[in-house]
């Protein structure tokens, strides 16, 4: 199971907020990056998370400058909108582009990024929100309803060609009180690709009480390394000792 | 200091690559110019995405006699991911497409059936070294460090084991995780996303170089 570490980004900086508000400054995001890195972490998920707010994303020159020293595999998200915006991600030394707001406005987005660069650039992010009888997706950093029944979104990005899925609690993120178990069991049991679950980790039994449901193929850690809680060598220990290979 | 070019024939994310290169110290060439091709110490065929537009691309750019011309000459020769799926005779990705031949083998998807597991591979994934051929790939690897990762739905079948440097299970099906016949190298996994052990391969790749 991938360790992997998310880096929300605004104005330059990596910031943490708690249901994707509130915003804190936590550090510089390539220097993270690089320490993230040197422990020894699988893969760096970045957000600009005003980008879709803004209409654009701007992390393409920090993408730049940390690809050229981190050798793991790195996903850029937020206000990727087009084809173009694709491309000058994998220019900038992105593997993967993670889709949310764009892609709810414009299915057929997942569709043409699949098509053209392959399925294992596209990385469908879905924000979910508990409702009665189920979760909806949310979009613009966890600010807008859809009306989307989350799980039945999810399958239609598969259909549409995703390759990967990260799943984001709104409800839980930040809050360090564990992950959504429920609707990551829902959405991982709904799909035939690898599913990432974002959001809530606090502490070791949250893994736990996770995977006793389900075995999503990698999990995102932010808060825990940015403030140092935990290292990536510890959240390894933390998987493996709730019986993940990792 | 070595020059590695970088095939480029409009696939793939080859600025990782060329940022690994530069990082162990050799200098990368993208390019797609045969001059430029015959002259570099090492060719990296980069790739992801399907086997038959891979094709296609090599065919529409020339490179197809060019990569043969160039493994002719004994210098070393790497294909990475899809890069590394061409080598094979053939892929049957939408349909039975030729591939470069350089090394035996089919390419097919990974015979995953539904409710066993899930499609792409994507993850970081231990592999086991064939002991019965000379080491020179995973030189300077520990088992432990084996461990590099994988984004692939596809993998190579029967290949003949003497170039089967190193290959894992998926959910009870084998992946080739990389080839080496003379001075043709393949990796299925991302050495330039593997950390300092996928570093390592690239080092030992360009040490051939």
């Amino acid at each position: 199971m991938r360790v992997i570490a998310r880096l929300d980004v605004k104005n330059q900086f990596v910031i943490k907020g708690i249901h994707l508000e509130g915003l804190r400054k936590v550090g510089d995001p390539i220097e993270l990056a690089k320490a993230y890195y040197a422990a020894g972490i699988d893969e760096i998920v970045f957000i600009d998370s005003v980008a879709s707010l803004y209409g654009r994303n701007n992390l393409f020159p920090v993408i730049r400058k940390a690809s050229e020293e981190v050798f793991v595999p790195i996903t850029i998200g937020g206000g990727i909108r087009s084809v173009d915006d694709v491309a000058q991600a994998l220019d900038s030394g992105a593997d993967k582009v993670a889709i949310n707001t764009a892609g709810v406005h414009n299915p057929k987005l997942i569709e043409d990024v699949a098509k053209k660069y392959g399925s294992q650039c596209v990385v469908a992010s879905i924000q979910t929100k508990k409702v009665p009888g189920g979760w909806e997706a949310y979009v613009d950093a966890g600010r807008e309803k859809t009306g989307l029944n989350a799980l039945d979104w999810a399958k239609r990005l598969v259909e549409l060609g995703a390759g990967e899925m990260i799943v984001t609690s709104i409800d839980q993120e930040g809050t360090k009180s564990g992950f959504d178990v429920e609707v990551a069991q829902a959405i991982n049991e709904s799909v035939n690709i690898p599913v990432i679950i974002s959001g809530g980790y606090g502490q070791p039994k949250h893994v736990g009480e996770l995977l006793k449901r389900t075995q999503p193929s990698g999990l995102c850690f932010a808060s825990v390394l940015h403030y140092k809680t935990a290292s990536v060598a510890d959240l390894r220990t933390v998987l493996r000792e709730a019986g993940a290979p990792a | 200091m070595k020059t590695i070019c970088i095939l480029d024939y409009g696939i793939g994310n080859i600025r990782s690559v060329s940022n690994a290169l530069t990082n162990l110290g050799a200098k990368p060439d993208i390019t797609r110019d045969p001059a430029r091709i015959a002259a570099a110490d090492g060719i990296i065929l980069p790739g992801v995405g399907a086997f038959p537009s891979g094709m296609e691309l090599l065919h529409q750019h020339g490179l197809v006699a060019e990569i043969h011309r160039y493994v002719q000459t004994g210098k070393p020769f790497l294909g990475i991911c899809l890069g590394m799926q061409l080598l094979f005779d053939k892929g049957t990705e939408f349909g039975t497409t030729d591939g470069l031949s350089l090394v035996p083998g089919i390419v097919d998807r990974i015979p995953v059936q539904p409710g066993e597991g899930r499609l792409p591979h994507i993850a970081w994934s231990r592999i086991a070294r064939n002991s019965a051929v000379p080491d020179v790939m995973f030189a300077g690897l520990s088992d432990e460090q084996c461990r590099f990762y994988f984004v692939h739905s596809f993998t190579a079948r029967d290949v003949p084991r003497e170039f089967v440097t190193g290959a894992l299970d998926y959910l009870g099906h084998q992946v080739i995780a990389a080839v080496q016949r003379g001075n043709v190298w393949g990796t299925q996994f991302h050495p330039e996303k593997s950390g300092p052990s996928g570093l390592a391969v690239l080092t030992n790749f360009i040490g051939q170089c």
